[in-house]
């Protein structure tokens, strides 16, 4: 992904001073850093890992394990071992890789942060390389700490799926988020181009400082055409938040964002994360709850669209998060198909590469 | 009486003006005599090193490294982190007082000097301003001088405190130590691993903005001016900002004993390399924006910058495995310096071969004061660095003399390559020698 290609720079060589020399020089620099990530084919640290063909094969792929047999299904990873290392809590995306890696067959094994020896002081690395040695073949990772995932599949060299790190990505809620997406305003679609999504406008409100599935989204939804919108109050939301990517802008007003539309996500504020950050949430609520006025007001055919988990009342209201715009549960069993389908190459990708 | 002749090199002293195919003869540490090729009149019974092809240049000046004793041996100590020196052409390094416990005392600074230390080169401790370095009660400089201290700092705890700074740079002043700052206002960098902008947004990590580095050293050079005192010298460790070059660049047009000190990392890395969580690219101040780094090389290009310093900061290898938030800051960097220097400051950006020794040598020691250090003059010390300046090789960490292998620059092109260093007349590294 990175080139590595020298970058050249034009400096003003001011010469003792004098206003009256300068001369101008174009200099060669050292190269940005050569990418060996990821080591393994069937890992999935961060979208940009994916090209738009891995993308579609993984929806596509999605769709064919969710309508398969159960009973054939599960001989596809049967007695395989994935282990789920989770240092941060989770229902949804806990419980969908572990139903998914189930429903292929695999077996899993959980490790918790809080119930295992990572409370005696166990590093990552060494946890990961005992994991490895009890025989998993692909861990599933949710940490606390932004980039965590690359440490695990440098040191253990195995399959790495990253289930969320620190505030950095999730890329299986963005390729989950896709699917839904999909299947409300292209339904049918599988094979994705640069085009798939032009014209759609998706809005992201809330805490995106904080959040790693704006992230992956800001960072996978462009490439099929998609119009991001950030949208949120400044601490929330710095303004280089539109630097992170092409196709990414800032509206902080949430009505003119919806006008826009076709989808809005809406994100929770993480307390966890705001560091002594101070949020007058009734101002928040003010300016950024989705509520149903606004919603008929604004976008009344926007999918309704969160990640999870939801905090009724603050970004949205419940009559919003159980009203008919609302896509929030068919997001959840988008993510069974998803993750079945990432757990799948996980444990495949390796081995196709070998046949070939 | 031991003697050694270097002949047939090509010397390059910036301090002493010469620029010539020129021998050069130690007697009992210190030069005494430098002449044409063939022209020594007292090397008969020298040791011989024949330098024909190579340059011949004052032993490296790094006033800036962190040899971790006392106390924290198993990432460096003062005899391996002096060899690692010694491979990268350095005779003199200033060692922070960072260690465990803090160097705020005599007792330390001469522990750090005794000869069972084992150092290859000649140390330099720099004593911390204030006790422990909590940056509240200032140490007895004079006694820390007496001991062999040349400057105080409280690195990588930065005198925040307006009185302090103010009380420590004129202490300082009085007794004829230079202040060196780690200019970082904590305030605004806790819990954050790199520097603030896009990169890190986009890699989820909390960013130390430029501002943190600038507004201190803005605040010092105010101290400074407010003193009205010519004996008064701040020296800005590891500049990484373009607003902290500019200030420095404004106090000394103000006619202000101010300098300044760049790394090699920051004026050729940018915050693109911490890409993929690399713990090697992880130091303090932090790598910067593009713009922050145009702005050192060309800080160094018009001299506003006066030494290249490595901050040379070992970290074992089990404290970088980890996740980046988590890992120390610092990487090693007394055995890539010369190699990058030459590569990209003289090769790539034209700066001539003289000025780039200076900035390694020369104004490093004249900076601190230390006397007969940098310089090949009759009568200073004998410390040389020897050289082939049209070598180009490889950077390789698994062959380091540190204990420590935390480096950016492993695999890295370099220009140049030691051939002998000589401290105080002794060769205290030969390529061509088992390490």
């Amino acid at each position: 992904m990175n080139s590595l290609t020298a970058a050249v720079l034009s400096v003003e060589l001011d010469r003792m001073n004098s206003t009256a020399m300068t001369a101008r020089r174009q200099l060669h620099l050292p190269p940005p850093p050569a990418s060996t990530f990821p080591h393994q084919p069937g890992s999935l640290l961060s979208v940009q890992d994916l090209t738009l063909e891995e993308v579609s094969r993984i929806l596509i792929r999605a769709t064919a394990l969710e309508h398969q047999d159960p009973l054939t299904r599960d001989r596809i990873l049967a007695k395989r071992r994935v282990a789920l290392l989770f240092y941060e809590s989770s229902t949804r995306t806990r419980t969908s890789f572990e139903l998914a890696a189930k429903g292929l067959g695999a077996d899993t094994t959980l490790v918790s942060s809080l119930s295992s020896s990572i409370e005696k002081g166990e590093t990552l690395k060494d946890t990961g390389l005992t994991l490895r040695a009890l025989g998993a073949e692909a861990i599933i990772l949710r940490h606390n700490s932004s980039g965590a995932p690359w440490l695990l599949e440098e040191a253990t060299r195995l399959p790495v799926l990253n289930a969320g790190d620190g505030m950095h990505e999730h890329p299986t809620q963005a390729l989950l988020d896709l699917r839904t997406i999909i299947s409300h305003l292209r339904p049918g679609i599988n094979h994705l181009e640069g085009n798939t999504l032009s014209g759609v406008c998706v809005t992201i409100v809330g805490d995106i400082l904080h959040s790693r599935v704006a992230r992956s989204n800001m960072l996978l939804l462009p490439r099929l055409g998609v119009q991001v919108v950030l949208c949120g109050p400044k601490e929330l939301l710095p303004e280089l938040a539109a630097l992170t990517g092409p196709g990414i802008s800032i509206e902080r007003d949430l009505d003119a964002a919806l006008r826009r539309s076709k989808v809005v996500m809406m994100l929770r504020i993480q307390a966890e994360r705001l560091a002594g950050m101070q949020i007058d949430l009734e101002q928040y609520k003010a300016s950024y709850q989705l509520t149903g006025q606004r919603l008929a007001s604004f976008a009344p055919l926007a999918l309704v669209m969160h990640p999870g988990p939801i905090i009724r009342g603050l970004e949205l209201t419940a009559g919003v998060a159980d009203g008919p715009q609302s896509v929030i549960l068919e997001q959840v069993r988008h993510g069974v198909a998803i993750r079945m389908a990432v757990v799948e190459r996980a444990l495949k990708a390796g081995e196709r590469e070998g046949c070939a | 009486m031991t003697a050694l002749a270097i002949r047939g090199g090509h010397v390059v002293d910036p301090g002493g003006g010469i620029d010539a195919a020129k021998d050069i003869l130690i007697k009992d540490g210190r030069v005494v005599e430098i002449a044409g090729p063939g022209k020594l009149k007292s090397a008969n019974g020298a040791d011989v090193l024949d330098a024909t092809g190579l340059t011949v240049a004052p032993g490296l000046v790094d006033i800036h490294v962190h040899l971790r004793e006392p106390g924290q041996g198993y990432k460096e100590t003062i005899a391996t982190g002096t060899a690692a020196a010694a491979a990268g052409g350095f005779t003199a390094v200033a060692a922070m007082p960072n260690t465990n416990p803090v160097n705020d005392s005599p007792d330390i600074t001469r522990w750090m000097l005794a000869p069972e230390r084992g150092a290859h080169i000649r140390v330099y401790p720099i004593g911390a301003a204030t006790r422990g370095s909590k940056g509240e009660v200032l140490n007895d400089f004079a006694a820390l001088k007496a001991a062999g201290a040349v400057a105080v700092t409280d690195d990588g705890h930065p005198i925040l405190k307006d009185s302090v700074m103010r009380e420590t740079l004129a202490a300082a002043a009085r007794v004829g130590l230079s202040v060196i700052q780690h200019a970082e206002d904590t305030r605004m960098t806790q819990g954050a691993s790199m520097n603030a902008g896009p990169a890190a947004f986009r890699l989820g990590l909390r960013g130390m903005p430029a501002e943190a580095e600038s507004s201190l050293v803005e605040r010092d050079i105010r101290l400074v001016t407010e003193l009205r005192d010519a004996r008064v010298h701040l020296h800005v460790a590891h500049a990484s900002t373009a607003a902290a070059i500019a200030a420095v660049r404004q106090a000394r047009r103000n006619g202000l004993r101010v300098t300044c000190e760049v790394a090699p990392h920051h004026f050729l890395l940018t915050d693109e390399h911490v890409a993929h969580y690399n713990t090697n690219a992880k130091m303090n101040p932090p790598l910067r924006s593009g713009a922050d780094r145009d702005a050192m090389i060309e800080a160094i290009l018009d001299g506003v910058v006066d030494a290249i310093a490595t901050d040379h900061a070992p970290h074992a290898t089990h404290e970088k495995e980890v996740e980046f938030e988590n890992a120390p800051n610092g990487i090693t960097g007394l055995e890539t310096a010369l190699g990058l220097c030459l590569r990209w400051l003289h090769r790539e950006w034209k700066l001539p071969m003289g000025r780039v020794l200076s900035l390694l040598s020369a104004q490093p020691a004249a900076l601190l004061g230390l006397k007969g250090r940098g310089t090949l003059t009759a009568g200073s010390f004998g410390d040389v660095v020897v050289f082939d300046p049209k070598a180009e090789w490889s950077y390789r960490v698994a062959e380091t003399r540190s204990k420590s292998r935390n480096t950016p620059f492993d695999g890295w092109a370099m220009q140049g390559k030691v051939r002998w260093t000589i401290s105080e007349g002794r060769v205290a590294y030969d390529s061509e020698a088992n390490a």
